[in-house]
């Protein structure tokens, strides 16, 4: 059946208020069941070998020792996971990433595994496998990789949109130019022009639960995986294709999440455990360390980035340019396109040009996270802004309204915007008390926008009611931050019924048809639409009971507030059926009553946001807390505004720990210095201020509701808003981040020595 | 048959043999206009394999390819996206 | 299993006997061999507090106690927190003020949070986010989690009065 995606503006009920969550009372008596808590019987335990290097060939791997130890079961190389990839260099990319094949190209890269009887004896078998390593010269910064003398990483890396095609393989994997105008034109026009350059380091999603899965393979090829991911359908496609399986006879089963943040859409060692499970026949649970989660999964990309831009005296920015070199680990990837696409989206420039370098290194192959690329490209752009308009004389914020884009404005990614909310947020935040909070000594105040797409996808959602007229909502996305309440909540909305009626649960792939991954925003986009429709579809079943159940014709019948109501001359009369009392006699009316839709969801609207920081910097030290902060930002409708309120928090707080503390730090040697929570240090509670909030609403016109995705944005502005505040407090300004006390210390000693 | 419409591409999906950075094409959906635009320029099908999402008056559209196009949209082709 | 050694302790207030290796950690311990899996690992270093617990009324983490130090002590983990069907105003809190998202830390987080407020049962903001500094999460920017702390103990004060 089709419906109607279009916003509809209305009155609503349930959507908009606060409800708890379905899986609470799980969640605090600590029943719930995270990829780490299932067993199975007979289970093994897997563990993986890691290179001790940056870059070795493999001359050989002796696993005889290992496999002789009583208590070991399986033990698996690249032999043991053929290639099968057909041509598809992006899934041999996967294979490769999850067992090494004749190389390691990163330290913690996957070697070997085995999978043992218990924890002491899989430990003591890793040490029996012998692996004799040629170490090769290795790169690890971005900037080092790009230059003639890098050792070039994979010699089948020829640059991809430079014209000629460069005849010699190198580590940049491609080059991306975005933007429209003419750049040289309007630097000419601009009255003050600023040029600089920004680093920021990697850092990793930080999610608290290591990966963790139980897979058992049985002999005839059917297999089950139980995981926490993003998107365990994907999770099934990929295993499936990398180990040979078909698809339907692959069941995976999606654990509770404990994090994911982009860095679950990826498969790391789950290939691998299917591998050891498929070798040994018996089931096999395998947990990273923390160590792992750090050397071998998830990061971002570190960056350098240049910026140029130039403004007249009145505040209008005449030209932009950004160059930005983004590493995407040891395999090619998009991050510096997706920058370019990013970089200058929330303004009006009239001649801007981005160009982007995606460059191969040493390290973890990059997986997404919160809107992935656009942090860094931000914080040089929202920085750089800040500068041009101190130099001007204008304030931050009106700065950024004089260029703000808005509907009809032109994206730097080549199409012309619909109803986008940046002005509002930013209107929002010049308004705010916030901005008329007092400063203190040593404190300075911030402010920056935030941009990112959000996208839809494949969708698939399953409404049955019962006969006491409780309703099961069934859904395929993976539920990562709440989004079980914010379904029930939209069922419980279309049907009339209350909240406490419905059940929102997540299925696993053999109970429902394909779900795209939790990412990009777009659980309560796209679950929310199919939930709308599921339920509209439920409820011409419904009237069509209703109809049968009084003898009248189907199209006398209107549902209105959770009941069936007999309209037309000659039934006036007729009392209301409720869901319940309809419900109660669907045996005898035609069999159960569910609704259901398939959908590929697109048009998620784009997300904007602008962020307030006060920040005090102690000279001293050049320690920066943050002592207050504030998110405004588009939702475009909020269903559960206590979980939209979360996600704001939650990307900003990562935002921060982005801009004063996280970083990979790598040793010469090309390994990893601490891959561990002491070292790698996100914010803790002692470290932050209530974290303020404001929910915007400009409706998305492709949703009935006007929902737009909301997960990741916040992390985008507050890398800009940190150094800015920075900026405002000291009189320095920052260019490399984290802004880490050692770092801010020497920018304002190397200021203070210069003066 | 409404008139042709003009389609413009994001610079990053302009490639040697392909359509440069627009062309003009009859097409009332989505996989209407990528099979014209392969018809056209079969080396542009690597784009493809890529991923190529849609614009229509500003709304992108990532996987569905039945939308249809209205005569008067403006069309840009950009990259294929993704989040975490 | 060798260098098994039998502990016998108690867990939220039943007798409890279980053998482990002599290096395995009490985490470990009560997640693999007692069955409580509410005790979770984000770490095993002891950084992160996801699988705190209370050694005789004290908190720790329980990576960093071995299995075998158990031995005639009490231990407490949060599926002992609700009691004859209730919960514990600090889990209910949690539910009402969205104070968990992906919900991996929130075991962690209710057992410090209880420690808190068993020495403490008026904190104010800044003690609250002390006692907590040991636990980390990743999702919520510690805002709702700082809230639900707060009104929690304000309900057990109200309760503590009646």
């Amino acid at each position: 059946m089709g419906h109607d995606q279009k916003y509809v503006d209305k009155k609503y009920e349930v959507v908009g208020t606060r409800f708890n969550r379905p899986d609470g009372i799980d969640k605090v008596t600590g029943k719930a069941r995270y990829g780490a808590d299932a067993s199975a019987p007979g289970q093994l335990v897997g563990r993986v070998l890691r290179s001790p290097h940056a870059h070795a060939q493999i001359l050989k791997i002796n696993t005889k020792k290992a496999e002789k130890l009583p208590g070991v079961k399986s033990v698996v190389t690249f032999e043991d996971m053929p290639d099968l990839t057909g041509g598809d260099q992006g899934l041999a990319d996967i294979l490769e990433n999850c067992m090494a094949r004749g190389r390691a190209l990163y330290d913690g890269h996957a070697v070997a595994a085995v999978a043992a009887v218990d924890e002491q004896t899989a430990a003591k078998a890793l040490k029996l496998i012998d692996v004799k390593y040629k170490k090769l010269p290795h790169v690890t910064d971005v900037d080092e990789a790009m230059s003639e003398s890098a050792p070039v990483i994979h010699d089948r890396i020829i640059t991809r949109g430079v014209e000629p095609a460069p005849t010699k393989p190198s580590n940049i994997s491609a080059r991306t130019q975005m933007g429209y105008g003419d750049v040289d034109a309007g630097f000419a026009e601009a009255d003050v022009i600023v040029e600089k350059t920004y680093k920021t380091e990697q850092t990793h999603q930080g999610y608290i639960e290591p990966h963790a899965c139980l897979a058992s393979v049985n002999p005839d090829g059917t297999a089950e995986l139980w995981v926490t991911t993003q998107g365990h359908f994907v999770f099934r496609n990929v295993c499936a294709s990398l180990l040979g399986f078909d698809i339907a006879k692959l069941k995976v089963t999606s654990s509770e999440i404990g994090g994911g943040f982009g860095g679950k859409t990826h498969v790391w060692a789950e290939p691998v455990a299917l591998a050891l499970s498929r070798k040994a026949n018996r089931p096999v649970k395998l947990v990273m360390g923390r160590d792992e989660v750090f050397r071998a999964t998830g990061p971002t990309s570190s960056t350098s980035i240049d910026v140029k831009m130039g403004a007249k005296k009145d505040g209008t920015i005449t030209a932009a340019v950004a160059e930005m070199r983004y590493q995407g680990g040891a395999f090619p990837g998009n991050w510096a396109m997706l920058a370019c696409m990013t970089a200058f989206a929330c303004y009006d420039i009239k001649n801007n040009k981005s160009i982007g370098w995606d460059v191969i290194v040493n390290r973890p192959k990059v997986a997404a996270y919160r809107a992935p690329s656009a942090p860094m490209a931000a914080f040089a752009v929202e920085s750089t802004i800040d500068v041009l308009a101190k130099e001007i004389g204008v304030s931050p914020i009106d700065m950024r309204l004089k260029n703000v884009a808005r509907e009809g404005t032109v994206a730097p990614y080549g199409p012309t915007y619909g109803p986008i909310g940046i002005e509002h947020t930013l209107q929002a935040v010049k308004d705010h008390p916030h901005m008329r909070a007092k400063l203190k000594k040593n404190q300075g105040r911030g402010v920056a926008c935030g941009f990112w797409f959000n996208i839809g996808g494949q969708t698939c959602t399953d409404l049955n009611i019962g006969v006491d007229g409780t309703v099961n909502l069934t859904l395929g996305t993976v539920d990562v931050g709440g989004s079980r309440s914010s379904m029930a909540m939209i069922a419980a909305e279309e049907l009339g019924i209350p909240y406490e009626q419905v059940r929102a649960n997540i299925a696993d792939t053999t109970s429902l048809g394909h779900n795209d991954m939790t990412e990009g925003s777009r659980g309560t986009f796209s679950s929310g639409m199919a939930t709308v429709f599921a339920a509209r579809d439920a409820i011409s079943v419904l009237k069509q009971r209703a109809a049968k159940m009084w003898g009248v014709p189907e199209e006398d019948v209107v549902w209105e507030n959770g009941q069936a109501v007999a309209t037309g001359t000659g039934h006036g009369n007729l009392p209301p059926l409720t869901l319940k009392e309809i419900a109660a006699k669907s045996g005898r009316t035609g069999g159960p009553i569910a609704g259901h839709n398939e959908v590929t969801a697109d048009g998620a609207g784009m997300g904007f946001a602008s962020h307030i920081c006060d920040v005090e910097v102690d000279p001293e030290t050049g320690r920066s807390t943050i002592v207050r902060y504030t998110v405004v930002q588009d939702a475009g409708k909020a269903i559960n505004p206590d979980y939209v309120e979360g996600q704001f928090q939650g990307g900003a707080t990562q935002g921060i720990g982005w801009a004063l503390n996280e970083e990979y730090i790598y040793g010469k040697d090309g390994c990893l210095q601490n891959p561990g929570f002491l070292d790698y240090r996100i914010p803790v509670c002692s470290d932050l201020p209530f974290i303020d909030t404001k929910i915007l609403e400009v409706p998305n016109p492709l949703h009935p509701y006007g929902v737009r995705g909301v997960g990741e944005t916040s992390i985008v502005p507050p890398l800009a808003a940190v150094g800015n505040a920075i900026a405002n407090a000291t009189g320095v300004r920052m260019t490399h981040a984290p802004m880490s006390p050692p770092r801010v210390l020497a920018a304002i000693d190397d200021r203070e020595n210069a003066g | 048959m409404t008139g042709k419409m003009r389609v413009r591409l994001s610079s990053t999906l302009q490639l040697t043999g392909g359509p440069g950075s627009a062309f003009e094409v009859h097409a009332e959906t989505i996989s209407e206009l990528m099979a014209s635009l392969v018809d056209r320029y079969p080396s542009f099908q690597q784009m493809l394999d890529r991923g190529v999402a849609v614009s229509i008056d500003g709304q992108i559209f990532r996987d569905d390819w039945t939308q249809a196009i209205p005569a008067t949209a403006e069309v840009f082709l950009i990259p294929r996206i993704e989040g975490g | 299993m060798s260098n098994a050694t039998l502990v016998s302790t108690t867990v939220n207030g039943d007798p409890v006997q279980f053998a482990c290796p002599t290096d395995e950690s009490l985490m470990t311990a009560l997640r693999n061999r007692v069955g409580l899996t509410g005790v979770k690992e984000g770490c095993g270093t002891g950084d992160c507090g996801a699988c705190s617990i209370t050694l005789d009324g004290d908190l720790v983490c329980s990576c960093l106690v071995l299995g075998v130090e158990a031995e005639g002590r009490e231990v407490a983990t949060v599926e002992g927190l609700s009691a004859d069907g209730e919960l514990h105003p600090l889990q209910q809190k949690f539910i009402d003020h969205a104070a968990l998202q992906c919900g991996i830390c929130t075991p962690g987080f209710l057992v410090a949070a209880k420690a808190l407020l068993d020495r403490n049962p008026n904190p104010n903001e800044t003690e609250i986010r002390y006692a907590l500094a040991g636990n980390l999460c990743r999702c919520t920017g510690y805002d709702k989690i700082v809230h639900a702390v707060q009104a929690a103990a304000k309900d057990m004060r109200k309760k503590k009065r009646r």
